[in-house]
C-alpha cells in the first residue's frame, strides 16, 4: 500500500471506524447523481460569491475554491485530544505576547535568543508596556495541523495574525446539510454554526473600560477587492455589525468611530482584517489608506480593542516557531500536548550546512512567507528549482527554516475515476476572551487536489473539504 | 447604518434602473430603425443623446452606425453607463453592502452580472439582440422582485427607493428633453403617420403604450402623452409618481431619523414647483425650460441626499 496514512482506508482496504456509515453511503450512491451534486454545490458557491482573488491575476479576478464532497471525519476521541493541545499552545501564545510586550521574561532566562524578538519584523515596538482589555492578544487563532498516522498529529503552523477560512468552514457545512441531508441523520456530527455568535460574543467581552452598555463591534476590511473580502462580509452579516473600511473610520474627541448616516458613532471593538503595517498610517506605513490615522493612540489610551491585537505577528513568525516547545512549557509549566514539526533555522552556520546538503528531501520555507508562496519542496522540485534556492539560502540564510518532508495524511475525494486520496491539513478556529479558549470542532479541511501534491493552499489549486467531529 | 451603506444602497438601485431604462431605450432605437420611416442615424442619433452617452461615443467613432451604437450602449467598457458598466457597478455596489442585502437580493444581483457578463463577452449581433435586452428585463424583474418581498422596510430600503426614482425621474425627463420638439403642437403636426410612429416611441420607451391605452384610450395626442409622461398619478414612470416617491421615502428617514437634512425640503419644493400646474400651463411656460429646470434640481436635489445622510467623507 501506499507510504501514506489514509484517513478513510486502512492498508488493508477497510473502512476506518469514523468513515464506516460514509463508505456505506457512498457505495450505495449513483456516481451520476453526486457528480450533479458536486456540479450544484458549485453553483451555489458562484452564486452566493463565495470567490476568492488571485493576486496577480487580472483575468480571473474572482475564482472559486474547489469544493469536494467528501467529508473529512474526526473521532470524538481524537478531537477531545487535539482540543487540549490547541488550548494549551493558545494560553502560552497569549501568555509569550504579553510577555514579549512586558518584561520579556523568556528572554532574560535565555529560553529564546533577544535577538529573535528584537531583530523581528513582526516584532512591534509601539506595543511594548501597552496590555490589551483581558491580556487577550490573539481573539481568533487558526492552528494549522497535519497528520502522518493514527495518532501523530503535528502543529504546521500557528496563524496569530487574521487567520482566514471560517467562512468556507461554515459555508461547506451549510452546502452538504442541503445536499446530503442524510448523511447528517446517519452521522452526529458536531455542530459548528455557532460560530459567528461566539464570536460575536467572544470580541465583545474583551470591550474596552470605556465601553458603554451593549459593546459596538465592527469588521475593518481593506475592501470588496481583498482576496478574502467575501469572508469579513461573511462574518459582518452574521454577526449583525458593520463592515468598514478604513474611510468609514475617524478619530473623534478620542474615540475610533464611524461615519453613520446619523452621524459618527464610537466603536469599541474593531475586529480588523487588515494588517499591522497598514493599520495606521500615523504610527506605521504612512501610505497605508486602508487604516485610521491615530488608532494606535487611541488604542494605547484604551479608548478601543483591536483584535487581533498589532504585533501579534512575533507569536507565528516561522522563526519563532522552532522554539515554540519551549515557549509552552515556559509558561504553562507543562510539555506541549501537541508536536512541533522539528525545523532547521538558517541563521544556525550548521543546520545551513545540513539544509543545503539535504535540499532535496526538505521543505523550505520563507520566515515571514504564507500562502504557500516563496516556499521549496524539495522531493518534488526540479534542479533548477533547488540550484536557484541553493542561491537564496546562502545569501540571505536568516530568511529561511527548512523542515522534513512530512508523510501528510490522506482522505479521499470524489474524483471522475471515482474515490482517490489526496492530501490534507487541517486549520482549527479558537476563540480567546477573557471567558476562556472556545474551539469550534473541526475547522476548514484543505486538500491538495493534485495527485501526490502537498501544497494545500487555495491560492496553490487547493480545495476544501466539510469537516466533521463526531459525538462518539 | 454607515454612510456609506447607504450611499452602495442608492448607486446600486440607481445602476439596476438605469441597465433597465438603457435597454428600453435600445429596444425602442431598434424598433424605430426597422420601421425605415426615420432617418436612422438621426435616430441613433437621439438614442445616445437621452441615454446621455452621445459625447463619449463621438469621441470614439466618428459617424453613428447603429451597430457601433448597439455595442457602445450594450457593452462597451469605456462607456460608464453602458448596460454592461452599470451592471458591474450595481453588482460592486452590492458587494460593498453585502451585510445591508438579504441573501435573495444579493443573489439576484450577482446572477444578474454573470449572465449579463457571459451574453457579453462578444458584440451582441443583430439576431441575438432581442434575446440579451430581454435577459436584462427580466433580471431587472427579478431584482425588484426580491428587493420588494424580502427587504425590511427601513432605512436602507428608502435609500434604495429614492436611488431607484431619482434615476427614473431623471431618465424620463432626459426622454422628454431630447424628443420635446416631437409633442410640440405646430402647424405641421397633425397627427401624420410620422408623428404617430414618434409618438409611440416616446410612450414605449417608457414601457407606456399600455397603461397609455387604458388611460387615454386609441387616441394620441402630444398633450395627452406630456400630460401622462409627466402629471399622471398612477403612471409609475412619471416624473409626478417618482417625485411622490422621493419625497415619501425622504419624509420616512425624517420620521425614522428624527432629523431631516435639508434634502427633505428640497424633495417637497421639487413636487410643488413642477407638479402642481395644468399640461396647458407647461406648454405655456416651455417644455423644453421646463425640462431643463427639472432635471437640474432633480440632481441638485441627489447632491443634496448625498451629503445629508454622509455617503462620503
Amino acid at each position: 500500500m501506499s507510504n501514506y496514512f489514509d484517513e478513510m482506508f486502512s492498508d488493508t482496504g477497510s473502512l476506518r471506524g469514523p468513515y464506516e456509515e460514509i463508505g456505506r453511503w457512498f457505495n450505495a450512491e449513483d456516481a451520476s447523481r453526486l457528480r450533479a451534486k458536486q456540479r450544484e454545490a458549485e453553483e451555489v458557491f458562484r452564486l452566493t460569491g463565495i470567490t476568492f482573488n488571485v493576486y496577480g491575476k487580472a483575468e480571473a479576478e474572482e475564482r472559486l475554491i474547489p469544493f469536494d464532497i467528501v467529508p473529512r471525519v474526526i473521532s470524538g476521541r481524537e478531537w477531545q485530544r487535539l482540543e487540549r493541545g490547541i488550548e494549551q499552545r493558545v494560553r502560552a501564545i497569549n501568555a509569550f505576547l504579553y510577555d514579549i510586550y512586558h518584561r520579556q521574561e523568556i528572554v532574560r532566562a535565555g529560553r529564546v535568543p533577544a535577538e529573535m524578538i528584537a531583530g523581528n519584523e513582526a516584532f512591534l515596538p509601539q506595543m511594548l508596556g501597552v496590555a490589551p482589555p483581558g491580556q487577550v492578544y490573539t481573539h481568533i487563532v487558526g492552528i494549522d495541523l497535519v497528520r502522518t498516522g493514527p495518532d501523530e498529529f503535528y502543529v504546521l503552523e500557528d496563524n496569530a495574525r487574521t487567520p482566514s477560512g471560517v467562512s468556507y468552514m461554515l459555508e461547506n457545512r451549510e452546502t452538504m446539510l442541503k445536499m446530503f441531508p442524510e448523511l447528517f441523520s446517519a452521522n452526529n456530527v458536531r455542530n459548528v454554526s455557532d460560530y459567528p455568535k461566539n464570536l460575536r460574543r467572544s470580541l465583545a467581552a474583551c470591550a474596552p473600560s470605556c465601553a458603554e452598555g451593549e459593546p459596538t463591534v465592527a469588521v475593518l476590511t481593506p475592501g470588496i477587492y481583498n482576496s478574502a473580502y467575501y469572508e469579513h462580509a461573511f462574518l459582518a452579516d452574521q454577526m449583525a455589525v458593520e463592515l468598514v473600511e478604513g474611510h468609514d473610520l475617524r478619530v473623534v474627541d478620542g474615540r475610533v468611530c464611524m461615519r453613520t448616516t446619523r452621524g459618527y458613532k464610537p466603536i469599541d471593538v474593531l475586529y480588523r482584517r487588515v494588517d499591522d503595517e497598514f493599520l495606521d498610517p500615523l504610527n506605521f506605513n504612512p501610505d497605508s489608506a486602508l487604516g485610521v490615522p491615530g488608532i494606535m493612540d487611541v488604542y494605547r489610551a484604551g479608548g478601543i480593542t483591536i483584535a487581533n491585537a498589532p504585533g501579534t505577528g512575533i507569536a507565528d513568525d516561522k522563526a519563532i516557531y522552532s522554539y515554540m516547545p519551549e515557549i509552552v512549557e515556559f509558561y504553562t509549566g507543562e510539555k506541549p500536548l501537541l508536536q512541533n514539526v522539528p525545523t532547521w533555522r538558517c541563521s544556525d552556520p550548521d543546520s545551513l550546512a545540513y539544509v543545503l546538503d539535504n535540499l532535496s528531501e526538505l521543505v523550505v520555507k520563507e520566515v515571514h512567507g504564507s500562502g504557500g508562496y516563496g516556499m521549496l519542496i524539495g522531493p518534488t522540485a526540479s534542479k533548477k528549482e533547488i540550484a536557484a534556492f541553493r542561491h537564496k539560502l546562502k545569501s540571505r540564510p536568516s530568511n529561511y527554516i527548512a523542515q522534513p518532508t512530512l508523510s501528510l495524511s490522506t482522505v479521499p475525494i470524489f474524483a471522475r475515476s471515482g474515490l482517490v486520496p489526496r492530501h490534507v491539513d487541517l486549520r482549527p478556529f479558537v476563540l480567546v476572551s477573557p471567558e476562556g479558549v472556545k474551539i469550534t470542532p473541526g475547522g476548514l479541511t484543505r486538500v491538495a487536489l493534485k495527485k501526490g501534491s502537498l501544497v494545500v493552499n487555495s491560492s496553490q489549486g487547493g480545495g476544501t473539504k466539510d469537516t466533521w467531529v463526531l459525538e462518539d | 447604518m454607515l454612510g456609506k451603506t447607504a450611499g452602495g444602497l442608492f448607486w446600486m438601485s440607481r445602476y439596476l434602473e438605469r441597465a433597465e431604462n438603457t435597454a428600453r431605450l435600445l429596444e425602442t432605437g431598434q424598433r424605430m430603425a426597422l420601421t425605415r420611416t426615420q432617418n436612422s442615424v438621426e435616430e441613433w442619433g437621439s438614442v445616445l443623446k437621452t441615454a446621455g452617452v452621445l459625447g463619449g461615443y463621438s469621441a470614439k467613432y466618428e459617424e453613428i452606425t447603429k451597430e457601433n451604437a448597439v455595442d457602445w450602449m450594450l457593452r462597451d467598457g469605456e462607456n460608464p453607463s453602458s448596460i454592461k458598466s452599470v451592471i458591474k457597478q450595481a453588482r460592486d455596489n452590492a458587494r460593498l453592502v453585502r451585510t445591508a442585502l438579504t441573501h435573495d437580493v444579493w443573489s439576484a444581483v450577482n446572477s444578474t452580472w454573470m449572465q449579463v457578463d457571459a451574453a457579453m463577452k462578444r458584440r451582441v449581433n443583430e439576431r441575438d439582440l432581442p434575446g440579451t435586452l430581454e435577459l436584462i428585463r427580466q433580471q431587472a424583474a427579478l431584482v425588484r422582485g426580491a428587493i420588494l418581498g424580502t427587504m425590511l422596510r427601513n432605512d436602507m430600503f428608502d435609500f434604495m427607493r429614492i436611488g431607484n426614482f431619482i434615476e427614473r425621474a431623471d431618465n424620463t425627463g432626459r426622454i422628454l428633453d431630447v424628443k420635446y420638439y416631437v409633442l410640440l403642437p405646430t402647424a405641421f403636426s397633425v397627427g401624420s403617420s410620422l408623428d404617430n410612429i414618434q409618438w409611440e416611441s416616446i410612450l414605449r420607451s417608457v414601457g407606456a403604450g399600455g397603461g397609455y391605452r387604458m388611460t387615454h384610450g386609441q387616441k394620441t395626442t402630444p398633450s395627452d402623452i406630456a400630460q401622462f409622461l409627466i402629471l399622471d398619478q398612477r403612471m409609475p414612470r412619471s416624473l409626478h409618481f417618482c417625485c411622490r416617491k422621493i419625497q415619501e421615502n425622504l419624509s420616512y428617514l425624517k420620521k425614522d431619523y428624527g432629523f431631516a437634512g435639508p434634502s427633505c425640503e428640497a424633495s417637497n419644493l421639487l413636487s410643488e414647483k413642477y407638479l402642481g400646474r395644468q399640461i396647458s400651463d407647461i406648454f405655456d411656460y416651455g417644455l423644453h425650460e421646463y425640462i431643463e429646470d427639472f432635471l437640474r434640481d432633480l440632481s441638485d436635489l441627489s447632491r443634496q441626499v448625498e451629503v445629508d445622510y454622509r455617503f462620503y467623507e
